[in-house]
């Protein structure tokens, strides 16, 4: 008789024991998925822009002596059959106060077709203070063939924003979701299209 | 569950011969000798593959393969070396030394050895073979970073369930590991009286354990991200692809001790034979080793300082990278006082030890000026990250490897290796492995990047010294195999000791070792 005869209970607690961590890591491979938004969401560290209400922003004040140029870029990622651009390609705002700006999108295919699409913020110390109270980036926005649409964001640069940040430039990236979006019934909800001159900025 | 049946061992009933020998086979030292030769036919194939990019590289200009071949190769040279040549090649390792050194008669799951073993023909099989389908084998790089990997074609697929089948393999082969070392050492084999490469393979089994479960985790992200329409790394449906980077380097940093691990274990073993002496500051390298295995789970992102990560982030990882060089200069500095004042002699298996912790700490230092996030921004994907991990994968663990075939080699098969074939085999070998990576060094820093067929004509000298060097190195390795090919068929008998008075169990049994070997345990002073 070996050592191996007279140990095979310990070795099935210790096999099972290591079997049970093998899935456990497994398993903590997909936790690690909303693990880091969670854990970026903490600390701050995902250089993501964050949302705000309007009430908020009223309450900030604005910081008058200083202008701050924002930069718009867009573009429809290849997939999406979509011409997407901004309105206006920047504008000079004052931190605190709420802006809104626009970009127009049009479906240049012919059929119905979803998008999402993820904004981005740079430089990336600047991420934390851009936010925005409405977005067309916040829901799947739908487009009938061939039409045209004007896209809606209004944002707030805070006012505690680095003096070393000067300007801004928020890109937005389409994607195609159709692939992501159950057929829904019906068509989504326009937006508003209709502008306000809320707080145009300085233009330029 | 396929426990160790000790009175199957204790029968000696006739074994199967031929073909079905090995595939039947339960025994550490069989099961050992396949992952030994599985390892260096992939070695041979990766090395084919390394080749033929070298021969692309030649001149500027693209006159060998097609880039997209071209970055075939590079993807498959990587997958074929880490999972087809150094993993397996350290199990080989492992299968064979660890029942010996612990004083264990076998490995204490010995089907489960068999069958972690024959996973791996399969799966290289199906990963070799994705090189024939339509369009091609894998071509996104070994890392397979998401979203390239998800348009990839068929081939894609099937590497991802050869990673499936690896690390299925490799678990199992690291809870067998675990198994072994826990519960079937000899009476009086303390944990802290097992030799070091014991320890640097319990630690590594752990790894394994913690890691290559994420590794599958994350392919089988991608899997349904390409076929299910689930969207972890597609922005379209709210995935994000730099989480890929995250997933897979939690993955991948740990993976890259893995691979160094049981390679400081050999040479550990080797240096105080040669040396005369005992391994100096064993217990520091027992906690350097654990160390560097703890810390290793904490600086995944510095392979990707690129992204767009917040400066916390950046600083973060900077410093705990390179607070690994503390335990490893532990080990650096245990093994040069080990060497002090020793009677020391230089036997191929010595000399590749020391080249080992010469060029190995070559690759520690430009792993330190990688870790550096702002000078990171220059070196990223440049060939200076090639030469980074060459001279610690190669002359690390490979050349670990050599040195430690040709250590047991006598023991393996009761003949002594061809000494002054050994040390030309050490000296082409080493010479032509610095020919072919340290100009590369040169490369990166001047901004050649790494994984493209063609390059500016400043860089052609340097990619012709190392491409000269790369051919060099490919034909030293057939000296290797004619080592050992000759070994195996004859030579000078071997003592049991093989070495002068050499420290550890796998001594005290005859050359070559009996195909069971302590039956019954025994007894450790």
């Amino acid at each position: 008789m070996t050592a191996a005869a007279q140990q095979p209970p310990a070795n099935r607690r210790l096999i099972l024991r290591l079997v049970l961590a093998v899935f456990a890591m497994f398993g903590f491979g997909f936790a690690l998925v909303p693990l880091y938004d969670v854990f970026c969401d903490i600390t701050g560290l995902n250089g993501k822009t964050g949302v705000t209400d309007s009430r908020t922003v009223e309450a900030t004040p604005i910081d008058k002596d200083r202008w701050v140029t924002v930069e718009f870029t867009g573009n429809a990622a290849s997939g999406l059959p979509w011409e997407f651009r901004p309105t206006v390609a920047k504008m000079e705002v004052q931190p605190g106060a709420l802006t809104r700006a626009t970009y127009i999108a049009r479906n240049t295919s012919n059929r119905t077709v979803v998008g999402r699409a993820i904004p981005s913020v740079t430089p990336g110390e600047a991420a934390a203070h851009f936010k925005k109270t409405e977005c067309f980036c916040f829901t799947e926005q739908y487009l009938d063939a061939g039409e045209t649409k004007e896209m809606t964001v209004q944002f707030v640069v805070e006012p505690d924003i680095p003096r070393s940040v000067n300007t801004i430039t928020l890109s937005y990236a389409f994607f195609n979701a159709e692939k992501y979006v159950k057929q829904k019934t019906g068509k989504a909800k326009h937006q508003d299209t209709k502008l306000e001159k809320a707080h145009p900025g300085k233009k330029s | 569950m396929a426990t160790a049946d000790a009175a199957h061992h204790g029968e000696h009933h006739a074994h199967p011969t031929g073909i079905l020998r090995w595939i039947t086979t339960t025994n550490h030292k069989d099961i050992g000798t396949l992952y030994l030769l599985f390892s260096l036919s992939m070695f041979m194939v990766g090395g084919l593959m390394a080749l033929i990019i070298r021969a692309e590289l030649f001149q500027p200009g693209l006159q060998v393969v097609d880039p997209h071949f071209f970055n075939q190769m590079t993807t498959m040279h990587a997958l074929v070396m880490i999972f087809g040549a150094v993993m397996p090649g350290f199990v080989g390792f492992a299968n064979w030394m660890l029942p010996m050194m612990i004083g264990a008669p076998d490995m204490a799951l010995p089907r489960l050895n068999n069958w972690s073993f024959w996973i791996l023909p399969f799966a290289f099989t199906m990963l070799l073979s994705s090189l024939l389908t339509a369009g091609g084998g894998p071509a996104s790089g070994w890392t397979l970073y998401a979203p390239l990997s998800i348009q990839g074609g068929m081939s894609v697929d099937m590497t991802i369930f050869a990673i499936h089948m690896m690390g299925v393999s490799s678990i199992l082969g690291a809870i067998n590991v675990i198994v072994t070392i826990f519960n079937m050492r000899a009476p009086g084999m303390t944990l802290l009286k097992m030799p070091l490469f014991v320890w640097t393979w319990l630690i590594t089994a752990f790894l394994l354990i913690a890691v290559m479960p994420v590794l599958a985790g994350v392919v089988t992200m991608l899997l349904t991200d390409r076929h299910f329409d689930t969207a972890f790394f597609n922005p379209a449906g709210g995935g994000d692809p730099v989480m890929f980077q995250h997933i897979f380097w939690f993955f991948g940093h740990p993976e890259v001790y893995i691979l160094i691990l049981p390679a400081f274990g050999i040479i550990s073993e080797i240096i105080p034979t040669f040396s005369r002496k005992p391994l100096f500051g064993y217990t520091t390298m027992v906690l350097a080793t654990a160390g560097i295995a703890f810390l290793s789970f904490i600086v995944w992102a510095h392979h990707m300082f690129t992204v767009g990560m917040p400066l916390a982030g950046e600083l973060f990882f900077m410093y705990s990278t390179m607070l690994i060089a503390v335990p490893t200069g532990v080990k650096v500095f245990n093994w040069v006082s080990t060497m002090w004042r020793g009677a020391l002699t230089f036997e191929t298996p010595m000399l590749f030890a020391i080249a080992v912790v010469f060029l190995f700490t070559i690759g520690g230092f430009s792993g330190l000026m990688l870790a550096i996030t702002p000078a990171d921004f220059q070196y990223h994907d440049t060939y200076f990250v090639v030469a980074h991990f060459h001279y610690v994968l190669f002359s690390g663990s490979i050349m670990a490897m050599m040195g430690g075939a040709y250590y047991w080699l006598p023991k393996w098969t009761g003949h002594m290796y061809d000494e002054k074939l050994g040390k030309t085999h050490f000296w082409l070998n080493t010479i032509f492995f610095n020919i072919t990576f340290f100009p590369q060094h040169f490369l990166g820093l001047a901004g050649m990047p790494r994984r493209i067929p063609d390059y500016a004509l400043q860089f052609t000298e340097f990619n012709v010294i190392s491409s000269i060097g790369a051919f060099g190195l490919g034909l030293s390795q057939l000296l290797f195999v004619y080592v050992v090919i000759k070994c195996v068929r004859g030579g000078e008998k071997a003592s049991d000791e093989v070495w002068e008075q050499p420290r550890g169990l796998e001594w005290t049994v005859p050359s070559p070792a009996p195909y069971h070997t302590f039956e019954t345990p025994p007894r450790v002073a």
